[in-house]
């Protein structure tokens, strides 16, 4: 094959001008890209106007789409299952049966762990989660790792909050448009995670490798304590993510770090749950009473702090003696 | 499926003729959209590959400032950060602008050679942008998605003359 037809415009002078504008046009647009990046480098989340105007278009074909293939991801589990049934039903009912008198114990700790809280002033607002909504899409030809959220800020979805679904924790809003948000995504390398050893208190921090696992890197110096199998969940360091929703389950072991795998897998979940930053939704309340009774000096005239609410009347009485002494 | 041939007497539209291949691409950027949620970069760039199809299938179609709007919507689509395509489709346009004066003989064997390289220099452009902005992930990663965007070219070329054929016919 011969080559194609130059696109040389040979001796006409307007062709000619024509097309060295165009090769301007396209360098200038290429330094204008290069500039764009520059901008995103320092602002990583800027034009998010521009990228959720973007995804409001794609909305609703993705989410219908999302609602037809519901179940392909997970065709594979229906067919092993079916194969195994007979001694899977056997496994499992002895797996119900130790279960069962875990939950009861569970639940006599949450009642406790309730009571504890109580006792310690530590009040958890009623309400936590924000919406619960579908993951429509993700960015499957980038090396970045978002989902697409079907929901926004007129759901009251906000940058920053927490994504979780039932099985653990998926990411959290990078950016969020009218009806749509990003998710960064637990497997990001940009998401850092909080985290503890489920059976036990080692703290480590969870990066993503981008390729569907995480890297669990032990705070604690020394030799890696982690052993494949171990379940990582979040110890709410840092005030975003509550503590103890699942992140990962650790399958290898590379030096000093594990690799772990994401319990919550974003292809198979049903729906995901946008929770307030953990910080928000716990606060210790700062009542008058209290900051007087920390405060005992500040206070004028000691008769009111004194009889009045149960933390000063709780307080021994040497104190109270030393406060009436110091007041005159 | 063989498009109908043309009536006669008739000349395709100017929005048929013209807005095909930009419509195809951009269509090609939009299968991001899909309900799948990758946890790696599984999918291949098909608005890249729509391009450069179209690019050596008809040189004289489009000038290399085409990639800058196209680009720009494939980074609005991708997850890339904003102006990672828009540059580096416009290098590679530019490119194979300049590659045209050298080579003398052009085959199939060629066309896909070239759209290797660009494929190589926009996917690993691409990490290097997305490293840049906060993400990671080293040349591994990209690795599988070179691979089979690279097997996939030939295909997508085919489609590309399929639609070429459909485009040019009234």
């Amino acid at each position: 094959m011969a080559r194609p037809p130059s696109r040389r415009p040979g001796h006409n002078r307007k062709a000619q001008y024509s097309l060295f504008a165009s090769y301007v046009v396209a360098v200038s647009g290429a330094l204008i890209g290069l500039l764009l990046i520059g901008v995103a480098i320092f602002d990583p989340t800027g034009f998010a106007v521009i990228r959720g105007g973007a995804a409001e278009i794609t909305r609703p074909i993705s989410a219908t789409l999302k609602g037809l293939v519901r179940g392909v991801g997970s065709a594979d589990e229906w067919v092993v299952a079916y194969i195994n049934a007979g001694s899977q039903n056997a496994a499992l009912r002895r797996q119900v049966d130790i279960n069962r008198t875990r939950l009861i114990e569970a639940a006599a700790i949450q009642q406790e762990n309730i009571r504890l809280k109580k006792l310690l002033k530590l009040v958890e607002a009623e309400k936590d989660e924000v919406v619960a909504a579908r993951i429509i899409s993700s960015s499957a030809s980038s090396t970045r790792r978002f989902a697409r959220l079907n929901a926004g800020k007129a759901q009251d979805v906000q940058p920053g909050m927490p994504v979780r679904a039932p099985e653990g924790l998926v990411g959290r809003i990078y950016t969020s448009g009218i009806n749509t948000a990003e998710v960064l995504l637990l497997t990001d390398s940009s998401n850092v995670v909080p985290v503890r050893r489920a059976k036990d208190d080692i703290a480590a921090i969870s990066t993503g490798r981008d390729d569907g696992s995480v890297e669990i890197r032990p705070l604690t110096a020394g030799n890696n304590p982690f052993k494949p199998g171990d379940v990582m969940v979040t110890s709410g360091i840092g005030g975003l993510y509550r503590p103890n929703i699942p992140v990962a389950i650790v399958v290898r072991i590379r030096g000093d770090i594990a690799i772990g795998v994401p319990l919550a897998n974003p292809a198979r979940v049903e729906a995901v749950m946008v929770q307030r930053p953990y910080e928000v939704s716990v606060s210790r309340p700062e009542t008058p009473s209290a900051a007087a009774s920390l405060h005992p000096n500040t206070d004028a005239s000691p008769a009111t702090p004194a009889a009045t609410t149960p933390p000063a009347a709780a307080t021994p009485p040497t104190a109270s003696n030393n406060t009436a002494r110091a007041t005159p | 499926m063989i498009p109908q041939g043309p009536r006669l007497g008739n000349d395709p539209s100017r929005f048929r003729l013209e807005g095909t291949p930009v419509i195809s691409v951009m269509l090609g950027s939009m299968l991001t959209a899909l309900p799948i949620i990758a946890q790696s970069p599984v999918m291949p760039p098909v608005g890249l590959l729509l391009l450069l199809s179209w690019r050596l299938l008809r040189p004289e179609l489009w000038q290399a400032w085409i990639a800058l709007p196209l680009g720009l919507f494939d980074d609005l689509m991708s997850g890339q950060p904003l102006g990672s395509a828009m540059f580096l489709w416009t290098v590679t346009l530019i490119a194979i602008d300049s590659s045209e004066r050298r080579l003398l003989w052009r085959d199939y064997w060629q066309d896909w050679l070239i759209a290797a390289i660009a494929i190589i220099v926009c996917l690993s452009g691409g990490l290097l942008f997305a490293r840049l902005t906060g993400g990671g992930g080293t040349i591994d990663l990209i690795l599988p998605q070179i691979v089979w965007s690279t097997l996939l070219f030939p295909f997508v070329a085919r489609q590309c003359a399929w639609l070429d054929r459909w485009r040019i016919m009234a």
